[in-house]
């Protein structure tokens, strides 16, 4: 009359760890939704990547899903130093070293202004602090595009408009206060008697941030960094807008290579120019991914 | 010679007063243990002497000198903190020596300071480890060692044993007493347990509300609180309080509870006349009844036991008198039943009798 002789499935003594099905709902679900995922993402790449490999010819076959017949790097050649934007025609890589040159000193910049005032704002509490916060966060909502027009103005009174400067400045400006946030939370997350017991220790401002809280911030850092070099890199607004002709970044060049709308439209250069455009925030991911250390502030405190 | 003072010191968090007026000296070479629940103020008086935050009134003397505005590190202090505080990116050694280098202390000096503060906190071994490699008490080891290295002469203590687990906490506070005989600094020291104030102290004031309720031995802090809060904060178990109004009939002061059982209280030392009628406490330490009269002048109490807890060494039994509970601590020798009525014993001069309304010790 028992349960057990009811139920032959349940007749075997619980022991042990509990058998898991294999194709529960939930893994079903999880997994169907991470495939689509993929295939959604990845499958624009596997063309566009097929595409920069063909000659025009083979292109113009319309298969764009076929690999290649004959592979060619001509397309990325051509892309990298000798597609039209305009009257130029010297490639992408005019446009790549403005990149570089615009991306390495504005994320340098804003990144350590970032780092400064977030370390102020959560560890120096002085007058107006909170009040300063709360601008920053305000300035954080506003939408790029309302302050465009009075930036133009104030970098041509100060007479950098239409330099690398000027899209320089513009970038630490609105990197301000999403780094600012950034640096202020991870700083205040650390215990603060940290800096009580450096303070003790007769250390200023200045001696705290570099000596103490500068070691225990690489995982920050590394955050900053791949948020500022994927943003100030696949700027085109700013860019278009600050930098003048002779200074237009790589996206900006991007688009006048695909736009241009003299002579055939060579999709496998178009490809190959974007992939490469492309290149700079996808090796960030993947190298900095690594830097993402754990247990930087282990030992600090109790645990 | 005092040798910390704090004058009329005043401290606020926004709207919040935590401090008000508060005044404390403490003796050169003395051990004094500010004792408090969460939320007291004791840290933030710690705080405040350190200088590790901005007060709004009052001042902090040192040494004989004003350091009201002075930074912390100017203030001859060292300060050791709960959660230790190590920097996490420097070996022992380099916490120890970090406020030398940035102090410019001559190498050879930080060596000899380096060398003495190891040798007596027996961390030498530990010194080339990271702070993640040690354990909890290496830790406060080197947190203590890094005061001791500063060359101070008042160490501050925030809490530093409370995140040890209990056999580490006796054995670090053995050794903190056995620093301060080695050493002879002033010492102030922040905890909200008892037991720590009570071995370690030469004075304990403890705190309430942002006020020192009592400044006193250990001793006299156990055996003449002066309020209620004292009384009832200090000792573990508790202090057994039993309410009723005072007679003072002919000479003989008693207290009536509630439902007519009275006590006799002859041999209390009053601190002054005591009226009849008033609203009283009595408080008596469950270790001060007895269940057998053997110390004279003592006065008896009618007793229904209700639990019984043994605790190894003792017993504790918890009765009924009216609608009070008390309790006492037995020889854990004596057998005794749930139900049984029994008469406890205790000598009022050593009871504690307070004003039912303010507190205050009568």
């Amino acid at each position: 009359m028992s349960a057990v002789a009811l139920n032959p499935a349940e007749a075997v003594e619980p022991s042990g760890p509990k058998p898991r099905r294999r194709f529960a709902p939930a893994t079903i679900m999880v997994y169907g939704v991470l495939i689509v995922a993929a295939v959604y993402y990845l499958i624009p790449l596997y063309v566009m990547v097929m595409t920069s490999l063909k000659g025009l010819e083979e292109v113009r076959l319309g298969n764009i899903f076929a690999p290649p017949l004959e592979v060619t790097l001509q397309p990325w050649v051509k892309a990298w130093t000798s597609a039209c934007t305009g009257l130029y025609c010297e490639g992408l890589q005019v446009g790549f070293w403005k990149s570089v040159r615009i991306t390495v000193p504005s994320v340098i910049v804003s990144i350590a202004v970032g780092s400064v005032n977030g370390y102020a704002l959560a560890n120096w509490r002085f007058k107006g602090s909170e009040f300063f916060f709360t601008i920053l966060l305000v300035g954080s909502f506003i939408p790029y595009q309302v302050l465009l027009f009075p930036l133009v103005l104030m970098t041509s009174a100060i007479g950098i408009y239409s330099t690398i400067w000027a899209v320089i400045v513009v970038h630490t400006i609105f990197g301000m206060p999403v780094l600012t946030l950034l640096f202020r939370n991870y700083f205040a997350s650390l215990p603060i008697e940290l800096f009580k017991a450096a303070r003790v220790d007769g250390a200023g401002f200045w001696g705290i941030f570099f000596r103490i809280m500068l070691p225990m911030s690489l995982p920050i850092f590394t955050v900053a960094i791949i948020l500022q070099v994927t943003g100030i890199w696949n700027d085109y607004l700013f860019g278009l807008v600050f930098a003048g002709q002779p200074n237009y970044p790589m996206t900006v060049q991007l688009n006048n290579i695909v736009n241009s709308i003299q002579g055939v439209r060579e999709y496998n250069v178009n490809m190959a120019a974007t992939l490469l455009t492309g290149l700079v925030p996808l090796t960030i991911y993947f190298v900095s991914g690594r830097l993402f250390v754990r247990g930087i502030a282990a030992g600090a405190v109790k645990g | 010679m005092v040798h910390v003072s704090v004058k009329k010191l005043g401290v606020s968090f926004g709207h919040l007063k935590v401090l008000r007026d508060l005044d404390l000296d403490v003796q050169e070479g003395e051990f004094i243990v500010l004792l408090g629940p969460s939320g007291c103020g004791k840290s933030t008086l710690l705080n405040a002497i350190a200088g590790l935050l901005d007060i709004d009134a009052g001042q902090v003397w040192i040494a004989g000198k004003n350091v009201t505005w002075k930074e912390p590190a100017e203030r001859g202090i060292g300060m050791v903190f709960q959660s230790y505080a190590l920097y996490p990116r420097m070996t022992a050694e380099r916490n120890l020596t970090f406020g030398l280098r940035v102090a410019r202390v001559p190498k050879d000096e930080i060596a000899r300071r380096v060398e003495r503060a190891a040798t007596l906190l027996q961390i030498k071994p530990l010194l080339q480890r990271r702070p993640a490699e040690l354990s909890g008490g290496q830790r406060q080891r080197v947190a203590i060692g890094r005061a001791l290295v500063r060359d101070v002469e008042v160490f501050l203590f925030d809490e530093p044993l409370s995140n040890l687990d209990a056999k580490l906490r006796t054995e670090l506070r053995v050794e903190l007493k056995k620093l301060h005989m080695q050493l002879g600094s002033t010492m102030i020291y922040v905890t909200h347990d008892q037991i720590e104030a009570l071995t370690l102290a030469d004075r304990v004031a403890v705190m309430n509300g942002g006020v020192i309720q009592q400044l006193a031995s250990p001793k006299e802090l156990y055996q003449r609180p002066v309020n209620r809060f004292v009384a009832g904060f200090v000792g573990s178990p508790a202090m057994n309080f039993i309410s009723g109004k005072l007679e003072a009939s002919n000479g003989a002061p008693a207290i009536v509870c509630g439902d007519g059982v009275r006590i006799d209280l002859a041999g209390y030392a009053f601190a002054g006349r005591p009226d009849g009628g008033r609203p009283a406490v009595l408080g008596v330490r469950p270790e001060q009844i007895h269940l057998v009269p053997e110390l004279p002048e003592t006065t008896s109490l009618p007793l229904k036991l209700t639990v019984i807890e043994p605790m190894g060494a003792d017993s504790l039994l918890w009765g009924e008198i009216g609608k009070e509970t008390v309790s006492i601590r037995a020889n854990s020798d004596e057998t005794h039943a749930i139900g049984e009525s029994v008469n406890a014993y205790f000598q009022p001069k050593r009871a504690s009798l307070f004003d039912a309304e303010s507190g205050v010790r009568l």
